[in-house]
């Protein structure tokens, strides 16, 4: 019946000639592989970056194996395996680097920017703004796909004779530059440098279409300060990438000339055992650091901006309040998205920095302190009596909200240029960017797929599954990463293949071995949301409620399980910014509904 | 209960009716900022380096001159391009699309000479031995050609548009777009020009 009332609607609007409503035929490939709904590129952005982080998961157990127990010999493992990864039951130090370093790239690149902002981006910029699509879907597609082609290529160099890059996921020439200085910088780095052109190609495609998408093409009624702060924290994601990544691609076209051609960007007076003197002279390695952390940094923000405004927008949502201080929440991500990109050599802090440089340094890291209070005082203030619905949606966004908290705070120590040349490599840092970039982001990425599966999928994921999958995951991830704190301030180094024949480092061994334990608990909590994921996308509660969460925003008003366009009929209309929860005695009142003439204060 | 909606026609559609900047025209502007900061890195990085010593000094030669008068009057060809378009006279369009697409080839082969000219001059761009100085003004000259190239791809492609019969396009959008472009690449170019003639 309804049906029919919206072809009816249509049909009216086909007449002003807005579009034209008709049943075009869809075929698989059209429909499932080479889509141009937004909507779908989401699912296979999720998709694929949910494959990443299970192989880049698997990798860190692959390596906490190793770290836990250096002396054991896991004989099974190298018939699953092979020779080259597993010798004599022993994870091999050339498999070890390897998986170090596949582990860095995979997540920070093809699972927290792809898998996140890729799906969340893609999926809520259209149906939160009101759009049919995004600027380009051509674009959309064509960026999905080159990262698709980045993935292939990266899972490509596993299996090469010489073994993926292993020198660490920042790619530090000389070990980076010199196929001769080790054989994971053999063909392992060619296909990794291949690897990430496509991805910097394929963000670009994606981010250039959603700034484009953000400022074109919103809906009658939505300005830019009635937008849901997700859509703004996609807009500064979006804003970063499309400036720092061509910086990145500009330092691999040097790297790759010093690769291929005999250049000297990078290299000078170097000196390769078994291989003698190079000639390579006047170049200098810090140089690509600085490249490299310029779109580096500016990377830490384009993870964790798109998780801090779905936490936003699912703790307002949830705690029945209106979001506290929306233009202060704004300020600051505008502030965070300006201070990403003047703090970079904050990484570089005990290379020879000039100490004055250092110092200006410090103090513009430490300023991005003041942003960070702010948004997480707007979060606090917003549960703050507030009428909480503990969704799994919502536990994620305040899990989020904690890791934030803890990780942030131990980032003013590592943003000292005094302390952190004790700190600097050593697993205090593994421990700080863990937590506030890692599994804070990973929160953000689980808070936003419990929260908008429903409207992904038409149905519902499990809540049980769901609960044991937060409670795990959040106390196994202050498990394995509060320790590592203790490690680091006890001078102990990241990268390194085995601790136990170190004497400082001696009594970490069965701190250590605890890490690892949980570690592999928390990989296998995660194969629990897999299968809560895909069973639901068949079997799963089926949503009867066009609006399952009581949420303000544009999406909740398209049909329960929308087709490419979106609406069926006009697009609505907005009429009010998307926080009114509370007002008046009501509950909440959706962004399309007018404004009353008795409302209070709008 | 899935709608499926033809899509094609939406973006303009809502878009008339709110005056604003045309989204593909507002994309090329976003990517252009973006080569920009591709640019600005590598220029910063020879700047950073060129501080650090062991730097060679050499003038540049003079078929960058040249070059560089053949891509400023590329800028002005593809100009009245635009107009002819707008104007119907498509003869005069056709002539101009090609006269700058052949121009933008004159270039690159223009800037290859130099690299040949500096090569055969002792002062070696790539491969054992050579300076980061030349080096960079080679990969980043090198950079700036595959852009004109892409021009040039882009043009080619408005140039068999233009020529074929089934199609009759009344949209100047695509020629415009490619204008901005190559009024873009020419800018970057007379950029890197000065930049490296007053920086050595």
């Amino acid at each position: 019946m309804s049906n029919e009332v919206l072809h009816a609607h249509a049909e009216a609007i086909t007449v002003h000639g807005d579009h034209h409503e008709h049943h075009h035929q869809e075929t698989f490939i059209s429909k499932y592989v080479f889509s141009q709904d937004h909507k779908m590129i989401a699912k296979q952005f999720l998709i694929t970056g949910m494959v990443w982080a299970v192989l880049g998961g698997l990798m860190s157990v692959l390596f906490r194996l190793q770290l836990g127990y250096p002396d054991a010999h896991f004989t099974w493992l190298e018939d699953i395996l092979g020779k080259w990864w597993v010798k004599d039951g022993r994870i091999t130090p050339e498999a070890y680097y390897a998986l170090v370093t596949t582990h860095g790239t995979v997540l920070v690149f093809f699972v927290l920017t792809a898998g996140l902002s890729g799906t969340f981006a893609n999926f809520l910029i259209p149906l939160q703004i009101g759009a049919r699509d995004m600027a380009s879907p051509f674009m959309n597609m064509l960026s999905y796909w080159f990262f698709f082609t980045a993935s292939i290529v990266m899972i490509s160099s596993m299996f090469v004779e010489t073994g993926p890059f292993s020198g660490g996921w920042t790619a530090y020439p000389p070990l980076s530059a010199l196929g001769s200085a080790s054989p994971g910088s053999k063909t392992g780095m060619d296909l990794w440098l291949i690897a990430m052109a496509l991805f910097v190609v394929s963000s670009l495609l994606g981010g250039l279409n959603y700034i484009a998408t953000v400022l074109n093409m919103r809906t009658k009624g939505m300005s830019m300060t009635r937008l849901p702060l997700t859509i703004w924290a996609l807009f500064f994601t979006a804003v970063l990438g499309v400036l720092s990544f061509p910086v990145l691609f500009s330092g691999f076209i040097l790297l790759i000339f010093d690769r291929n051609f005999g250049t000297s960007f990078y290299l000078s007076d170097i000196y390769v055992n078994g291989v003698g003197a190079l000639q390579n002279e006047g170049g200098s390695a810090i140089l690509y650091q600085h490249l490299f952390w310029f779109l580096g940094h500016p990377e830490v923000y384009i993870i964790l901006l798109p998780a801090m405004g779905m936490v936003s927008e699912i703790l307002s949502t949830n705690a029945r309040k209106p979001i506290f201080g929306y233009m202060a929440m704004v300020g600051s991500m505008f502030a965070i998205a300006v201070l990403a990109f003047l703090v970079w050599a904050h990484h570089m802090f005990v290379t020879g920095l000039n100490p004055f440089l250092g110092s200006v340094f410090v103090l513009l890291t430490l300023l991005i302190a003041v942003p960070s209070a702010i948004k997480v005082f707007n979060w606090l203030t917003t549960l703050w009596k507030g009428n909480i619905r503990f969704t799994p949606g919502m536990l994620f966004a305040i899990g989020f909200v904690s890791l934030f908290i803890s990780g942030g705070l131990t980032g003013i120590y590592v943003g000292n240029s005094a302390l952190d040349i004790h700190l600097h490599d050593t697993y205090f840092v593994i421990a700080h960017f863990h937590i506030v970039m890692g599994v804070a982001s990973m929160f953000g990425m689980f808070a936003g797929i419990y929260h908008w599966f429903p409207k992904m999928y038409g149905r519902y994921l499990n809540n049980t599954l769901a609960y044991i999958h937060f409670w795990v995951t959040l106390v196994g991830a202050y498990l394995i990463f509060w320790p590592m704190h203790y490690e680091g301030l006890a001078g102990m180094p990241r990268r390194y293949y085995d601790y136990s024949t170190w004497e400082s480092f001696k009594q970490f061994a069965d701190l250590n071995r605890f890490i690892s334990i949980v570690a592999m608990i928390v990989f296998a909590t995660q194969i629990l949301f897999l299968f809560n994921f895909f069973y639901s996308i068949f079997k799963g509660r089926i949503v009867t409620k066009q609006n399952p969460w009581n949420s303000n925003t544009l999406e909740w008003t398209t049909p329960i399980r929308p087709g490419h366009g979106n609406w069926p009929g006009e697009i609505p209309e907005v009429h009010r910014w998307a926080y009114d929860y509370g007002k008046d005695g009501k509950e909440f009142i959706p962004q399309t509904t007018p404004v009353g003439a008795e409302e209070s204060q709008h | 209960m899935s709608q499926n909606i033809s899509i094609n026609s939406i973006p303009t559609a809502s878009l008339s009716s709110r005056n604003k900047i045309h989204p593909q025209k507002f994309m090329l502007w976003m990517g252009i900022g973006s080569i920009c900061m591709m640019f600005a890195g590598l220029t910063s990085a020879y700047i950073v380096k060129r501080n650090q010593g062991n730097w060679l000094e050499f003038d540049i030669p003079v078929y960058f001159w040249y070059s560089t008068l053949v891509i400023m009057l590329s800028s002005i060809t593809i100009q009245f391009a635009v107009k002819a378009f707008k104007e119907r006279a498509m003869q005069k369009y056709k002539a101009l699309v090609t006269i700058t697409a052949i121009l933008g080839i004159v270039f690159s082969y223009l800037q290859w000479i130099g690299f040949s000219f500096l090569n055969n001059h002792g002062i070696q761009l790539i491969g054992r031995g050579s300076n980061p100085a030349a080096s960079f003004l080679f990969v980043i000259m090198l950079l700036h050609i595959v852009h004109v190239i892409g021009g040039v791809m882009a043009l080619l492609i408005i140039f068999f548009k233009a020529f074929s019969s089934k199609i009759k396009t009344y949209s100047s959008i695509s020629i415009e777009l490619a204008a901005t472009y190559w009024h873009f690449v020419d800018l970057l170019w007379i950029y890197l020009f000065i930049f490296f003639y007053l920086i050595k």
